[in-house]
């Protein structure tokens, strides 16, 4: 398949465009624009998919498993990480036959903690790192915080990118930390954190997931949940079709994450369908895609009781953590 | 694999009846001289009901009974008055909407997430905004007292049945007129629930009558000598026919027809709606729409990637059962209209255009056709001059917007016309110049009661919609 709908260069031309200033800008700016109530249009309805039966049933164990759990507070303490890590590796203790999630994502300080709850479960253990959620400190801090949870047993780094420099115009610093950072994770899985709230346009969305698909992020991922817009339908869509048109240009498939906000299992099967629609069912996995969530999976787990066994039970019959 | 598992809308929130008569004078009557025919699912051919076929007589009935509500009771009411039957039949229509979208969606084929989320939100609207205009026709610019016309005989087409009824019979009896209408001979069932909503408002007997039937029927709505106003939906053949019927007489008349559109797409779109805007304008409702952007002028330099992309999204189409709520494409609403699509797309590919459709199991039963793309069109190809009425794209190129606008305009129709371009001067320029009635920029198929519809040459004259409906129906 050639390169869609983005007038991307062939294959041996991408290398070329974080080269300089110059080529990064051009490409960026040749991308095609978003019309954003289209983009809204399209969401929505998306939206109305009704999703039933055996298809519910399967997109809500898909969906345990492609969720991070996430604690991101100041009052994490390794008490609550390792409730945290329990309830990962067995979300729903009446029934073993429920899947574990995907990760559990904490801070850097909590890396130790959560590594040793988590040996030999299979469960990814993702930290944020680069001065989350701001992004604001040197880049020396940055590469010294990612060093710092690889070495502690993070398999995957959740950055961010630097929003300042990007709407600044500044994309070659943005490249160029991102790629510092990609080199600083060693084999542990970059997601890029695109802050999408503080990019405001759906144009700016789909520069900043084609300047980090370019220097090298294996993810992209909306939001640190901390502004307050975090992940939109319309915005996981526009993420979504940068992916493809990525793949469709170099071969390489990214993952995307949307995180924050996300929180029944409704919204979960929306994003699901967005994922089908837009990028392709390659998609449907855990490898590729993701929920940054902490209030959702409880909601899955709710609903998926009341499938196999016709009644809801209530919040008291899933573990708070 | 995602599959998604089948979620049909259940048809027992619609009640429909072995047969139904005539809608005259406030009551379901039998025809008496005429007989009746089958109205069938196209997407089964499972057959619905059985509805009468009204004759000269029963259409005489019908205007005599118009007449006299105008005369007695509709005329005289003051607009504040009728604007409460109005507001009652637009609320009636929200609180009725699941059951005549299932209907809708059964006698007409079209998929239930069509008919729930635009032709009856729409049709529920038309009707709020026309009540909210019959108290206020002195300030709608047709002078400090409009008067009304009379008796309007009105005839729609079967490609949106209820949304249709409610373009025609909302503004004619906001401005006092009251209307004989037939509707369509494939999609009668909704307009009857109507005719009951109608009965549930208390609307006054006359007021509306509801013929069904076929052509016969609808030439004599039309030359019936008492109808004051005629209004007509549908192909541009009839249109001319209804157009010789009346000429010479009083009769005042509007004619909404066919079309060809061109959506036009620069090489500065925005990509990716566009192509959601190309398979909307051509797929949304099986492309049985006479505004449908069945013509699609893209850019040269962008046409190779452009086409990668649309077909990508129509092998995503879900063609199937009209009522599982997944659907994106229905059926084809009856076997004639079918055969008119195969023909034409037939002497599509003798001419040498090449045809494409998404690999998409049909039904065996029902009346399908693959959404389909033809490219390597040209101007003079049948497929890009007539209007096909299906799920049908025609793709030509362009390479300058003079040549765009050239090409666009090059049609004997000219009811609407898409604009695909992230530059606002460009989006300007192009929509001065083109000939039609709608010009829709980074959107298609776009539609709102306060906005008039209509077109140009051979797609008719008249508008619906917004202030500017009002004036057919109006003594201006």
């Amino acid at each position: 398949m050639t390169a869609v709908s983005t007038p991307a260069p062939a294959r041996h031309d991408l290398a070329e465009v974080g080269r300089n200033a110059a080529t990064l800008r051009s490409f960026l700016h040749g991308l095609p624009g978003v019309d954003e109530v289209g983009a809204r249009q399209r969401a929505a309805t998306l939206g109305t998919r009704s999703i039933k039966t055996t298809a519910k049933a399967w997109a809500i164990d898909l969906a345990v498993r492609m969720v991070d759990l996430t604690t991101l507070e100041g009052a994490d303490t390794p008490g609550k990480v390792r409730a945290l890590c329990a309830k990962a590796r067995r979300p729903d203790p009446t029934d073993p036959g429920c899947p574990p999630v995907a990760a559990v994502c904490v801070y850097p300080s909590m890396v130790p903690t959560a590594a040793e709850a988590l040996t030999g479960s299979g469960v990814h253990l993702a930290s944020v790192a680069t001065a989350f959620p701001s992004g604001q400190a040197p880049l020396e801090v940055k590469l010294a915080d990612t060093r710092a949870a690889v070495a502690a047993g993070a398999d995957e780094i959740d950055m961010v990118i630097n929003r300042g420099a990007f709407l600044a115009g500044r994309y070659e610093q943005v490249y160029a930390e991102i790629v510092a950072v990609k080199q600083a994770c060693g084999d542990a899985h970059l997601k890029v954190i695109l802050e999408t709230g503080e990019l405001a346009t759906y144009d700016n969305v789909r520069r900043a997931s084609w300047l980090a698909m370019l220097a090298g992020g294996d993810f992209i991922k909306t939001s640190t949940g901390k502004v307050p817009v975090a992940a939109t339908l319309p915005v996981t869509l526009i993420m979504l079709e940068a992916v493809r048109d990525f793949h469709a240009a170099t071969g390489r498939r990214i993952g995307v994450k949307p995180a924050g906000g996300i929180r029944t299992t409704k919204d979960a099967i929306k994003y699901l369908v967005l994922v089908n629609e837009t990028a392709g069912d390659e998609w449907l996995t855990p490898d590729l895609f993701r929920f940054g969530a902490s209030t959702l999976l409880n909601d899955l787990l709710m609903q998926r009781s009341k499938l196999h066994t016709g009644v809801y039970s209530g919040p008291d019959y899933v573990t708070l953590d | 694999m995602f599959d998604y598992a089948p979620a049909p809308e259940s048809r027992s929130v619609v009640t429909i009846r072995d047969s139904y008569g005539l809608f005259i004078d406030g009551e379901f009557v039998d025809p008496t001289d005429g007989g009746a025919r089958k109205t069938v699912n196209p997407a089964t051919e499972e057959v619905l009901a059985e509805v009468a076929e009204a004759g000269p007589g029963d259409v005489d009935r019908a205007v005599a009974a118009a007449r006299a509500a105008y005369q007695r009771v509709w005329g005289p009411m003051p607009g504040r008055d009728r604007a409460k039957y109005l507001f009652r039949i637009a609320r009636a229509l929200a609180e009725r909407s699941r059951e005549l979208a299932v209907l809708e969606s059964l006698d007409n084929g079209k998929p239930i997430r069509e008919s729930r989320d635009v032709d009856l939100p729409l049709a529920s609207a038309h009707f709020f905004y026309y009540a909210g205009w019959a108290d206020k026709l002195p300030y709608a610019g047709f002078g400090p007292d409009p008067r009304p016309l009379g008796v309007a005989g009105q005839v729609i087409p079967w490609n949106f049945p209820l949304l249709m009824l409610a373009w025609k019979i909302a503004p004619a009896l906001a401005a006092g007129n009251t209307v004989v209408l037939k509707p369509a001979e494939t999609t009668p069932l909704t307009a009857l629930l109507f005719a009951e909503i109608c009965q549930q408002a208390d609307l006054p007997p006359g007021v509306v009558n509801i013929v069904t039937g076929a052509g016969a029927t609808g030439q004599a709505v039309v030359g019936h000598p008492d109808v004051d106003k005629v209004a007509f939906t549908g192909s541009t053949d009839v249109g001319r026919q209804i157009a010789r019927a009346v000429a010479g007489s009083r009769k005042k008349l509007t004619l909404e027809l066919g079309g060809k559109a061109a959506n036009i797409v620069f090489d500065d779109a925005p990509i990716d709606q566009a192509v959601e805007g190309i398979v909307n304008g051509i797929f949304f409702n099986q492309g049985h729409v006479c505004c449908a952007g069945s013509r699609l002028l893209v850019q040269e330099s962008i046409a190779e990637p452009l086409l990668e992309s649309l077909k990508r999204r129509m092998a995503r189409l879900r063609v199937g059962d009209p009522l599982d709520k997944n659907t994106d494409v229905g059926a084809i609403n009856s076997a004639a209209q079918l055969d008119r699509i195969r023909t034409l797309a037939a002497a599509g590919t003798d001419e040498g255009a090449q045809a494409w459709s998404p690999p998409c199991d049909l039904p065996e039963q029902g009346f399908w056709f693959a959404p389909t793309l033809f490219t390597g069109v040209s101007q003079a190809h049948r497929i890009a001059r007539e209007e096909i009425f299906g799920p049908v794209l025609s793709v030509l190129t362009f390479r300058t917007p003079d040549e765009a606008i050239a090409k666009a305009n090059n049609t004997p129709y000219g009811l609407s016309a898409g604009i695909w371009s992230e530059k606002g001067s460009r989006i300007l320029w192009a929509a001065d110049r083109l000939r039609a009635g709608v010009v829709w920029a980074n959107t298609f198929n776009k539609f709102d009661p306060t906005s008039p519809f209509g077109g140009y040459q051979e797609s008719g004259y008249g508008r619906e919609g917004g202030r500017h409906g009002l004036e057919a129906y109006l003594d201006v």
